[in-house]
């Protein structure tokens, strides 16, 4: 038999550069999960920045007639809370967790466009520090949603209004980037096998959160550059003395402000898809209807915006539309959540943080869900609109929704990014105490409205109850920023003295529990076969095979001792 | 059905104005239809938490859907809301068109207040006081019908405090001279923004005299939350002498202010300016 010489693939490196594991590399890097911890690193300490200016507001409204801050503080106060919150925490905290946890779930060993995707971070962070750089001049007062003719140059002279104008364009050309690169990656890097449906619900998420953002950001981006040259340039697009329209303002804000609702809440959505299956130890119920769900939300997002502005000058036609098409999109998201308490039922649920945070969250939205119904009938919005009951409407589902679905996350991830384990008892303290102290700040805030306090009012006289209310929800905020704090010393201490987790510390589901904690640079050195939804119980039910050679039992015959860490 | 004041607690403003109550009775028919549903779906999400906890031995089943199940619950929620549609819209009428001034109504209503613009909606026979209500930073502004003059100025007007008659249909022109505001007396029915550049609308119909108080809703600079209104319903007798006794104080002041600009015209050699 003639030798043959077979080809040996053969790769000649010349001059390779060590990589660099100084603390310079935290500004020279592409790597997505190091682009994802700054991310997610930057947009808590905004949190934390976002969470004293409303301890500061409550503080102003503890008593009646307050003057602790001036009018003008207490309007910035609001502004800078309100925009903080949405654009510096929210929506790029989500990105921060699909940079770190997209690739790894659907199988990829980085972003589709990785130095894009240190762009999108460091242009978020550039937009935080323009807006945040105004405290030392004025902050901009015309409140997050900066109705003109109160943010034009006439009442703002400011040059606050603009830091917040080019907040709205760096963080808006951030999201737009990250959300081109989450859709890239989702569309061509999946693992082999992973069809659309086997794509985590996740992964599903933040595919629909992308396609929200380049839908719904040039439209903020097109508003704020006119609203730009409406105050520096001489035109008059929102000017009504010159043939403007105010009421376009609130139009384009708006077409844009309620699909980012959902960009704040579906991954959050997707969050809680992950963690259920796994403490309740059961296939998540009805997958497709939940993503589809997802999908129909996104759509239904862009036709409800004019809820907003029910008391605008507006068609009847035009109001019952949207009162229609608000009530329709009550419909998915109402399914989800039975889908979500299916899915606990004849489970056998471990009371790990991830899950009870998860579990506060669905009973804190569908409260917001619910108080939302409310809104969208539009006489009874007349009465609700811009009092306290929006504000506890919105803090429902962006507090008790988005933010308790991101302290899951926190819990839930924070072994794989860190390779050591959060304290259980901290968390569950930490839970408690936010629980408790979300629901006196904000439950009693349903009621001020109902009794006739308007939001953005920097003081109130003593009618009715009011001071007894506005003293409760001032007390349950502390409650809720101790419970906070709690979780901040919970990661500091973890960091230095957590339990190592080991790769796989919940048994979970999906790909990012198949590497070491935290994973190597380049994630995989073999892509595995994903063969179903749940991968990673395939993979250990193969090694089981493997190391036993007796038949796979089934994962839910293996007693839950046997799931600790290590074992 | 729903005693009253048993929502008192958790209900909006009402009592002064049809509109307003109706708004309520829809607040408290979605608010019976929302608490069902809250206890329903919590008690769920409890239920399942505890009796479905970790414990030894319980073995979690393996299910991963149900399609009829899945599709009772949607059909189901979507039933929900179309009842609470078909109720919204039974109860609209009685929220948005407003009623005739009753026989006990004020006799100026037929006048119209040329300020106010053209496509006011006006109860059935058409007789209703047409103010127009114009918000700038940080007061109200309520101009009544009965203007002096053809071209509609030197019409009586007053801030702060609206005086209607009782009994009257008022229907409101509202406007603004400069930033977004919000005109909003709870117990008078729901709130409209004023936007420069457009007109809103409202309307309401008291019955007992008083005094009703509300407040700017919209966020309209620093001052916004001083920004208050009143509107005082008084009898149609009494509503008269204070429209006759707002005109003749606003002539006198006006006369007196051109005597002051005569005599300031005449110190710097400027020409007098007339002012209707």
């Amino acid at each position: 038999m003639a030798t043959t010489v077979a080809p040996v693939p053969e790769i000649v490196a010349h001059e390779v550069e060590r990589p660099n594991e100084g603390w310079t590399s935290w500004f020279t890097t592409t790597d997505h999960k190091k682009i994802g911890i700054m991310y997610m690193v930057t947009t808590f300490a905004f949190f934390v920045l976002g969470g004293v200016e409303a301890l500061m507001i409550r503080l102003q409204l503890s008593v009646p007639d307050n003057n602790l801050v001036t009018p003008q503080v207490y309007n910035q106060l609001f502004t800078m809370h309100g925009t903080t919150m949405i654009f510096l925490f929210v929506v790029p905290f989500m990105a921060g967790l699909g940079n770190y946890f997209l690739p790894l779930m659907i199988g990829a060993r980085d972003m589709a466009f990785p130095r894009l995707n240190a762009l999108s971070y460091w242009l978020l962070l550039a937009g935080g520090i323009v807006f945040y750089a105004s405290i030392f001049w004025t902050p901009p007062e015309a409140g997050w949603s900066s109705y003109v003719p109160l943010s034009s140059i006439t009442y703002s002279p400011s040059g606050g209004q603009d830091a917040w104008i080019f907040l709205i364009h760096l963080t808006g050309l951030s999201s737009l980037l990250g959300a081109i690169n989450f859709y890239a990656t989702i569309a061509n890097m999946r693992a082999p096998g992973m069809s659309w449906g086997r794509l985590p619900l996740f992964v599903w998420a933040l595919l629909t959160y992308s396609v929200l953002l380049i839908f719904a950001l040039p439209v903020i981006a097109a508003a704020v550059t006119m609203l730009l040259t409406d105050r520096h340039f001489g035109t008059h697009f929102f000017d009504p003395t010159n043939g403007g329209s105010a009421l376009l303002w609130q139009h384009l804000f708006w077409f844009f402000g309620h699909p980012e609702v959902y960009i704040m809440i579906l991954p959050g959505f997707g969050v809680v898809s992950e963690i259920l299956p796994v403490f309740a130890h059961k296939p998540i119920f009805g997958y497709k209807a939940i993503a589809a769900s997802t999908v129909a939300i996104a759509f239904l997002g862009f036709l409800t915006w004019a809820h907003h502005m029910f008391t605008t000058p507006t068609p009847l036609v035009v109001l019952i539309f949207v009162m229609l098409s608000s009530f329709l999109i009550a419909v998915p998201t109402g399914v989800k959540i039975l889908n979500w308490i299916a899915t606990l039922w004849r489970g056998s649920i471990e009371f790990k943080t991830p899950l009870v945070f998860c579990a506060g969250f669905i009973a804190l939205f569908l409260i917001g869900g619910i108080s939302g119904v409310f809104l969208a009938v539009f006489p009874v919005d007349w009465q609700l609109n811009d009092t306290y009951f929006v504000v506890a409407h919105i803090h429902y589902v962006l507090m008790g929704g988005a933010v308790f679905t991101i302290f899951a996350a926190i819990y839930y991830w924070f072994p794989k990014v860190t390779g050591r384990m959060l304290s259980e008892k901290l968390g569950l303290w930490s839970f408690w105490w936010m629980f408790i102290g979300f629901n006196l700040t904000f439950l009693i805030q349903h009621v001020m409205g109902l009794d006739g306090m308007p939001r953005r009012v920097y003081e109130y006289s003593n009618t009715g109850h009011l001071a007894l209310y506005n003293m409760i929800s001032t007390v349950g905020a502390f409650v809720l920023a101790f419970g906070i704090l709690l979780t901040i010393i919970n990661v500091a201490r973890s960091l230095k003295v957590g339990v190592v987790a080991g790769p796989d510390p919940w048994k979970g589901n999906t790909l990012e529990w198949f590497m070491t904690s935290p994973p190597p640079v380049n994630n995989f050195d073999t892509i595995p076969r994903v063969r179903s939804v749940e991968p990673m119980k395939d993979i250990r039910r193969e090694i089981e095979r493997r190391t036993s050679g007796a038949p796979a039992p089934s994962p839910a015959t293996v007693p839950t001792g046997a799931r600790q860490i290590g074992v | 059905m729903l005693a009253p004041g048993a929502f008192a607690f958790f209900a909006p403003e009402s009592g002064g104005s049809p509109n307003a109550n109706s708004i309520d009775q829809l607040y408290k028919i979605t608010l019976v239809i929302a608490l069902i549903i809250f206890v329903a779906v919590e008690g769920g999400l409890v239920y399942a938490l505890v009796k479905f906890r970790a414990r030894k031995g319980h073995v979690a089943a393996q299910i991963r859907g149900n399609t009829r199940l899945e599709l009772g619950w949607t059909l189901g929620a979507a039933v929900i809301l179309v009842v609470l549609a078909v109720i919204t819209f039974v109860k609209l009428p009685s929220i948005m068109d407003p009623p005739n001034t009753t026989a006990a109504g004020d006799h100026l209503v037929g006048e119209s207040g040329l300020l106010a613009s053209a496509d006011l909606k006006l109860p059935p026979n058409g007789r209703a006081l047409r103010i127009t209500v114009t918000g700038q930073q940080y007061i109200w502004r309520y101009t009544y019908p009965g203007a002096a003059n053809p071209d509609g100025l030197g019409a009586p007007y007053s801030y702060f405090s609206m005086v209607v008659p009782t009994n009257t249909t008022v229907v409101l022109d509202l406007q603004s001279l400069d930033v977004v505001h919000s005109w909003w007396i709870p117990q008078l029915g729901g709130k409209f923004q004023a936007i420069p550049g457009y007109n809103n609308y409202a309307w309401f119909q008291i019955s007992k005299p008083g005094i009703y108080k509300g407040q700017c809703a919209e966020i309209c600079g620093r001052g916004h939350a001083r920004m208050i209104a009143q509107v005082v319903a008084v009898s149609p007798t009494e509503f008269d002498a204070w429209i006759a006794y707002q005109k003749q104080s606003i002539a006198v002041a006006n006369a007196h202010a051109a005597a002051i600009r005569a005599e300031l015209a005449t110190k710097t050699g400027a020409a007098a300016v007339t002012v209707p």
